[in-house]
Parts: C-alpha cells; sequence; structure tokens
C-alpha cells in the first residue's frame, strides 16, 4: 500500500508536478505572516504555509550571563508540537522531532548573528538579558520546520523590550524600543524522493521522503545552518542542487517578511 | 472608594466583546476558536479513537480526557513549559464540565481527546477554554445532548459582575472570581468553582445573570458552528 502510495508520487514528479500540483521547486501558497498576535509576548507571530500553522512568541527577562560569555545575552529556544495540532503528537516531555526543530531554529538565529547579543548586556559579569523564544505548532499540514523558523525570526524582528525598573521587569508595560535585531536568517527544507529533489514537502509527501535537508540562509547568502535528515544518504550533486533552489527560494520568502 | 463603575465602562451584567469560530485546525476531527475580551483559547478534538493502555478502555462508555495549557508567552511572566498544578486541575475540572453534554455510549472502549490551549491570557481562560471545546466536540460530530457555555461571574467591590477582566481581578480591595459553565439543554451548572469572600444570596443572583451571559455565548457558539457547515455547502 504505501509503496503504491510512493510511486504514484514518483509517476507525478516525473511529469514534473506534486500531488497539489504544485512545481518541483514551488513553496505551498498562500504562504501568510500576521505579527503580535499574541499581545502579552514582547514579540509574536503567527505563520501559515498553505494549511501548516506554527505561533512563535517572546518573552524577555534579565538574568546573570553566562561565565563564557559574561557581556552577552543569553538566547533560550524551545519548541512544542502541541497535541492538538496533528492525531500523531502526543502530550508530554520533548520527543526528538521536537528537539530536532527546536535546535534548528536556534542553530540559524545563532549563527547568522541575526540578534546583536552584545547589545543585551546590562551590567558586564552581573546583568544581561535573557531571550525565551518559544514556538509552537497549531496545524502540522507538513513542514513545521521552515513555518517554526519563519515565526520565530518574526517574532523577534518584532520584539520590542518591557520596562525595567530597579533591575526588575515590569511586565505588560511595552517599551518603543526594539530588540536588536539586523540579517535575517531564512530556512528552507528540500525533500529527495527517488531521484527528485522537491522543495517545501507536504504532509503526503514528508512520509515518503528518501532524505531531507534543511538550510538556513543569510541575507548575504552565505549558509548558516544545515541539518540533514531521512534514512538514505545524499550525493554531493544533490547538495548542490539542493542549495540552489534553496538559494532562490528563500530571496522570496524574504519578502514577506514584516 | 467603592467600585460602582466598571473600569472598562461595562453595564455589571455585560460581557467583553466575543468572537468563535469553529474549524481551525484542519488535521484535527473538530477544533473552535473562542475570543473574550484579550482572552483567546483555541481547541482542538481527536476521536472517538483507540484508547491506549488498554486497562484504562471502558467496554461501557468512551471516555473523555481534557487537557488545558497555556503557551509560555500567553503570559505576562513567562510560563514554564508543560504542565503545572494549576493546568492539572483546569484539565480536570473541564473534563467534568464538558462530560454531561456528551453521550459516549455509542462508543465503548474508545477515548475522546480534547486539548485546549490559551493563545492569550487576560482572566476567564478556564471558561474561554471550555466554550472553544463545547465547539470543537460539536464539530466533530460527537453525540451531543447540547452545548456547555461558561463564563466567570463575581463580586468586585461591593459590586456583582460577569465576565471579570485581569484589572477588575486584581481589584485591591477584594474580588470574588466565581467561574460557572452551563448546559445550553437545561441551564444546570457543570463547572462551578469559587474563591473570595461572598454571601448565599450573591450566589443566586450570581447564577442568574451568569445564566443570561452563557445564553449569549450559546447563541454565538451555535452562529459559529452553522456558519462553518454554510460555508462548505457554499463551496
Amino acid at each position: 500500500m504505501n509503496n503504491t502510495i510512493k510511486e504514484y508520487l514518483v509517476t507525478l514528479l516525473d511529469k514534473g508536478v506534486r500531488l497539489d500540483n504544485r512545481k518541483l521547486d514551488e513553496y505551498r501558497k498562500p504562504i501568510t505572516i500576521e505579527i503580535n498576535v499574541s499581545k502579552s509576548a514582547e514579540g509574536s507571530a503567527r505563520v501559515r504555509i498553505g494549511d501548516t500553522e506554527v505561533i512563535a512568541g517572546v518573552k524577555l527577562d534579565v538574568g546573570e550571563p553566562f561565565s563564557d560569555s559574561p557581556d552577552k545575552g543569553v538566547l533560550i529556544v524551545g519548541a512544542e508540537l502541541l497535541a492538538l495540532s496533528s492525531p500523531e503528537f502526543q502530550l508530554g516531555p520533548p520527543d526528538a522531532q521536537t528537539t530536532e526543530l527546536a535546535r534548528v531554529v536556534d542553530r540559524g538565529i545563532r549563527n547568522s548573528k541575526m540578534i546583536d547579543m552584545n547589545k543585551l548586556c546590562i551590567r558586564e559579569g552581573e546583568l544581561v538579558w535573557t531571550v525565551f523564544l518559544d514556538i509552537y505548532t497549531i496545524n502540522d499540514s507538513g513542514n513545521l520546520l521552515d513555518a517554526s523558523a519563519l515565526a520565530a525570526v518574526v517574532a523577534l524582528k518584532n520584539c520590542v523590550f518591557p520596562k525595567l525598573e530597579n533591575d526588575k521587569v515590569k511586565y505588560g508595560e511595552h517599551t518603543k524600543e526594539k530588540l536588536p535585531t539586523t540579517k535575517i536568517p531564512i530556512t528552507c527544507t528540500l525533500g529527495k524522493m527517488k531521484n527528485f529533489i522537491i522543495i517545501d514537502p507536504g504532509l503526503e509527501e514528508e512520509r515518503f521522503l528518501d532524505s531531507r535537508l534543511t538550510i538556513t540562509i543569510g541575507e548575504n547568502q552565505h549558509i548558516h545552518a544545515m541539518q540533514k535528515g531521512g534514512e538514505e544518504s545524499l550525493k554531493g550533486e544533490d547538495i548542490d542542487e539542493m542549495i540552489k533552489i534553496a538559494m532562490h527560494a528563500n530571496k522570496e520568502l524574504r519578502k514577506l517578511i514584516p | 472608594m467603592a467600585y460602582n463603575k466598571r473600569v472598562d465602562g461595562r453595564a455589571f451584567n455585560e460581557a467583553r466583546d466575543m468572537e468563535a469560530k469553529a474549524g481551525v485546525v484542519k488535521r484535527a476531527d473538530g477544533s473552535a476558536m473562542f475570543r473574550i475580551g484579550k482572552t483567546i483559547a483555541i481547541a482542538s478534538v481527536f476521536g472517538p479513537r483507540e484508547l491506549f493502555p488498554g486497562f484504562l478502555q471502558n467496554p461501557e462508555t468512551g471516555i473523555l480526557r481534557s487537557n488545558y495549557d497555556m503557551l509560555s508567552f500567553s503570559v505576562n511572566e513567562r510560563k514554564r513549559p508543560g504542565p503545572n498544578r494549576r493546568s492539572v486541575e483546569i484539565s480536570m475540572v473541564t473534563n467534568n464540565s464538558l462530560l454531561p453534554a456528551l453521550d459516549l455510549t455509542k462508543f465503548p472502549n474508545t477515548v475522546v481527546d480534547v486539548f485546549i490551549e490559551i493563545i492569550q491570557a487576560d482572566s476567564g481562560t478556564r471558561c474561554a477554554g471550555i466554550c472553544a471545546a463545547s465547539m470543537a466536540l460539536a464539530d466533530a460530530g460527537i453525540p451531543m445532548k447540547g452545548l456547555v457555555s461558561a463564563v466567570s461571574v463575581g463580586k468586585v467591590g461591593n459590586m456583582l459582575v460577569v465576565d471579570l477582566n485581569k484589572e477588575e481581578e486584581d481589584y485591591e480591595e477584594g474580588a470574588t472570581d466565581i467561574p460557572i459553565a452551563m448546559l445550553s439543554q437545561n441551564k444546570e451548572v457543570t463547572l462551578l468553582q469559587l474563591d473570595g469572600d461572598v454571601t448565599q444570596d450573591d450566589i443566586k443572583e450570581l447564577i442568574k445573570i451568569g445564566s443570561e451571559v452563557c445564553e449569549q455565548i450559546h447563541e454565538l457558539q451555535v452562529k459559529a458552528l452553522k456558519d462553518k457547515y454554510q460555508g462548505e455547502l457554499d463551496e
């Protein structure tokens, strides 16, 4: 049964189309981004890619810096694949898929230097801002990673500081001062099925991918994070082709950022 | 100073602005969003589906399992992810508030799962969650005797009010918060919690005004469910 579905998907790919009539290098449509969807957060965003929906939000607090970076703020990225967003997700502590999602998003943001961590220092070695970025899935119709990464960077870009009084945060009172962000990283996920490479795998495609590659690209077209997934290997030329497609797609996604 | 005018100018028996929508999570069997003021809840329902581990199965009826949680950034001070004492208790009373509306006897040995998430919190989150969950159950096609509508009532200073907002809950001279839920078919109470300081007469009056607001909520819930199915017919 499963092989039959896969064979059918491959027959379609051979003709240059996909289950939902997309081209191989095309994202689902529409892609929509809303900001400030949770007003208690210092920054928040909802991203929909086709039917896939993710919400990301940022809370800021102050605390001690890590001893190896006394003049830098702290970033903590968490994710939850909510049980309400798919019949396959369960309540409970984070599983491997959840942890991978949070860590891949984290690496893209960290290594692209999107947040100026030095500007989050209040008093060196004593007090710095801590950025809690939390990602929640609302509906899983495939490729949660790209939707999560996009929601995360939009929430950060639109994040403002809360008021600080005597080293304590006064929540509920947002200032107009924005979190210091630059150079936004964009994440694109590609999949390989037989000899075909596709971008933004949908739910049905995800199940039958041989392998997957997630690529995070910065504004200068440099690559800041990659993660290979799936059980099959990738050829060098596959990786090259995947990066080429991602370089093109990330420019399109970038235009949508509010 | 006595509390005789509400901070946001509402009448004593007036709920905040409300919004309801059915079918907000495509992968769920049923789902809904309910907003009251700045409080936003979404709920989704899965089932009836097979229940594991097997010893939890009941050969006479399906069971209901509700889970309430909040997004970490839905409140001013970040909530640590995962369940806590508060969410465990709210999940339990939510389950009890929904159960009398259902008939799961046709689905022995199965479970119906209800998941509620608070996207944005400004008082009345458990009630908003129950309103959304009840709609999600109906959207999932679970046999129901009626819908469940919920709102908080209470006393701020000496004033009896419906749908307290955060400022009213934190009123410095004392506020009593009483979340209630009612069955649409007979106006019986399926959720009742209280912490504060009120008289027996207060309770009697509050249940009366709460029931009127539950009636308004019920109309909104029915309309949202009808809108969803009308929308599908039109397509």
